[in-house]
């Protein structure tokens, strides 16, 4: 298959190109770049006013299967994933059963094989994510694992976390923790904050996460291991983390668009699109987030994508799952709120969303280049657009952005030998 | 001149024009409940359910004397002997409610946020009758009335709310009215059972009840959960009573026309001690006689209107 992109704007940060190209694609490979390419039997894509940029990864998603395929499927949520400019994603653990064993592993690449996108898998670090007994770690690594978390249901024991890390370090393997202290969260659906006392909900402390964030911190610096902390939510964490980075330990981090976009005000609404886990924090923390992107305390954008169906959403808010989609709107809300806003420049973007994320995962770097596989995300920069949570591609539709205007919308995807231009 | 609102889902954004409308109707409302025939054409052909999907006995007992007195027909329903047993969401209830031409829906529910859910699928105006630890606007509203009846006005009062505030629906609800009508509110409690932020409503935090009643026109005092002391949110009923509990020798230092109040039911000897419930100053049963004024005001503001 032969593809001819024409006048599109590359940009790779790493080897620092910011320029108007064309590049030539012959079967998934770079072939050429260059001005004024032509070429004869070709499809010709004009980019005209578009950014070409290394594909997009998101590192946090729920895609519900095996298990839960009526929430979302391999299918569907790549589906999502693409037209929200990813060409990689990396599922969670969380299935039934849980990702805690080869076999799961083997039906997850089997079910994603020949799709444009790559999906990952980040396999569990104890048995059923229940926190008691490692799981077999080596063998997770060996099946291809790319990162290791009991997300949703953090270990409590400091003593089972610490030989989760002893035993990851010996692959220099990837620990991803979602950061609370389940003890002071039992039985809250939001933050704790004006808004919770005003709304008499019970309470998620932003203490819960901050607790969990330190005691990983003087963990990895303890064992010199890797330590990578998922959707951090709170000016505390964000604190904690950039001074433990000055350090020299080896903490890193990602936000998802969410916390960086809306407050716990939302709740208010009652709105269980608005429930999740961490929960939304206020206007302080939303700050400290956008300057942790900024300074790089915070690594890299993830969406933590948790697909529920409707009828698990439209009770009662108490009642509700936690978790909104994600996908679809992460590129629009970053470009909107992070690089309208003045926070990051459009390279800094793509850094979050590629660059970085890479680095964590040890993916190949994306390289522009002759020779090298074409895995690309095209970006309509200019483009307005209302989201409709009736037009998501995945399956499920529980996000609170519908309705909101957004700058920056995807607009194709190129991987292992496949292209996709939308519209 | 009617309520902004063709709901009452709480009191936190209800303006003082509106609670002054309901109090001053309420007036003519009790008056109706001294005669001997106590009941006016008012909702003839009206239709109110009262959806409790916790248990309560008084408020539900209030507000159907209040619609019957009012001519309305009026249909109650209990969760444990409904349709929610076997599953059946609120939103699907909602539905069945739409479907059965019902004007106005009285609803009580543990989950916070309950009625404003069911406001948003139907037609038919909803009442709150207490969702969770957030709203219990029309025990509110009666207590407001008491305290206006008794002494004559709210502005500038100084009234106690004393006990769980973290698990109180009255606490929230009388917090957002008494702020409203320019009252100065207190609360008093323990500090495991006051809800981190809440000064910035407006009101502030005392741990030491002697230091309070001084100084108070008005002592509201809530019932003590048992179950709280389990989990840990107290040491024991004793230790709660002791530093905590309304007693006479503690009223002693109180101002001498001080307003006594409880939302009931009363743990007799834990929060309140006997004699002070059934003393002088108590005005626990002129709420309860007020609560039904109160909702019949209620149901006649929003059902007539329309």
């Amino acid at each position: 298959m032969k593809t001819l992109l024409k006048n599109g704007k590359v940009i790779s940060p790493i080897k620092k190109v910011n320029e108007i190209l064309d590049i030539y694609i012959e079967d998934g490979i770079i072939r050429e770049i260059g001005k004024n390419l032509i070429k004869e039997n070709t499809v010709v894509y004009d980019l005209s006013g578009k950014i070409i940029a290394p594909g997009f990864i998101d590192m946090h998603v729920h895609l519900r299967e095996p298990g839960y395929e009526y929430k979302e499927t391999i299918e569907t949520g790549s589906l999502a994933a693409r037209r929200g400019g990813f060409t990689a994603i990396c599922c969670m653990p969380n299935t039934n059963p849980v990702i805690d064993n080869e076999d799961t592993i083997r039906f997850i690449q089997h079910k994603s094989a020949n799709l444009l996108n790559d999906v990952f898998v980040i396999a569990a670090v104890t048995k059923s994510n229940e926190g008691k007994e490692l799981a077999p770690l080596l063998e997770l690594n060996n099946a291809g694992a790319i990162a290791f978390s009991d997300d949703a249901m953090p270990i409590s024991s400091a003593e089972i976390q610490r030989r989760v890390m002893e035993y990851l370090k010996m692959f220099d393997g990837l620990f991803i923790q979602h950061c609370e202290d389940q003890n002071l969260t039992k039985g809250g659906v939001m933050n704790e904050s004006i808004v919770s006392t005003s709304l008499g909900f019970s309470p998620m402390p932003p203490i819960a996460e901050e607790i969990f964030v330190i005691r990983g911190i003087i963990l990895s610096e303890y064992l010199n291991a890797r330590y990578h902390v998922a959707h951090v939510s709170t000016k505390g964490s964000v604190e904690m983390i950039r001074e433990a980075k000055r350090k020299g330990i080896k903490v890193t981090a990602e936000a998802t668009p969410h916390h960086f976009t809306l407050t716990d005000e939302a709740v208010r609404s009652f709105d269980t699109n608005t429930k999740m886990n961490p929960p939304l924090r206020t206007e302080e923390d939303v700050e400290a987030i956008k300057q942790g992107l900024r300074d790089g305390t915070i690594d890299a954008i993830a969406t933590d994508h948790a697909p529920h169906a409707i009828h698990e959403k439209d009770v009662e808010y108490a009642y509700a799952p936690f978790g909104i989609v994600g996908l679809e709107t992460a590129v629009g809300l970053t470009y909107s709120v992070l690089v309208d806003g003045g926070y990051l420049s459009l390279e800094e973007m793509i850094n979050k969303f590629s660059t970085n994320p890479r680095r964590l995962l040890k993916l190949p770097e994306i390289r522009i280049e002759v020779n090298e596989k074409a895995n690309l995300t095209i970006l309509d920069v200019n483009k307005e657009w209302v989201v409709d949570k009736y037009k998501l591609n995945s399956k499920s539709k529980n996000t609170p952005f519908h309705g909101f205007k957004l700058k920056c919308k995807p607009y194709g995807v190129i991987n292992n030998g496949m292209v996709e231009i939308f519209e | 001149m009617p309520l902004k609102s063709r709901h009452l889902l709480g009191l936190e954004n209800v303006p003082e024009e509106d609670i002054n409308l309901i109090l001053d109707t309420a007036v003519s409302f009790k008056e109706v409940l001294q005669r001997p025939i106590k009941k006016v054409p008012t909702l003839q052909g009206k239709t109110i359910v009262n959806l409790f999907f916790e248990s309560s006995t008084r408020t539900r007992v209030s507000f159907e004397l209040a619609a019957r007195r009012l001519s309305a027909d009026v249909t109650s329903f209990q969760a444990s002997t409904s349709s929610v047993n076997k599953g059946e969401t609120l939103l699907d209830t909602a539905r069945n409610i739409e479907a059965m031409k019902v004007d106005m829906v009285v609803m009580r529910h543990s989950a916070v946020g309950a009625p404003h859910f069911l406001s948003r699928m139907i037609k038919s105006n909803v009442i709150n009758a207490g969702d969770g630890t957030h709203e219990h606007p029309t025990q509110a509203l009666l207590d407001m009335y008491t305290i206006k009846e008794k002494l004559g006005r709210i502005n500038g009062l100084k009234v106690c709310i004393v006990g769980d505030i973290s698990h109180s629906r009255v606490a929230m609800s009388n917090i957002y009215g008494l702020k409203t009508m320019g009252a100065e509110v207190y609360v008093c409690g323990p500090a495991t059972l006051i809800p981190r932020h809440i000064e910035k409503l407006g009101v502030k935090v005392f741990h030491n009840i002697d230091e309070v009643i001084p100084e108070v026109d008005v002592l509201n005092i809530l019932r003590i959960q048992l179950e709280r002391q389990s989990v840990g949110l107290f040491p024991s009923i004793r230790e709660y009573r002791t530093y905590f509990g309304i007693n006479s020798e503690r009223l002693k230092r109180a101002k001498k026309d001080i307003l006594i109040m409880h939302p009931g039911p009363i743990n007799r000897g834990v929060e309140l001690d006997a004699d002070v419930a059934d003393g002088n100053n108590s005005v626990i049963l002129d709420q309860v006689e007020n609560g039904v004024a109160i909702r019949m005001a209620i149901l006649y503001l929003l059902g007539a209107a329309e």
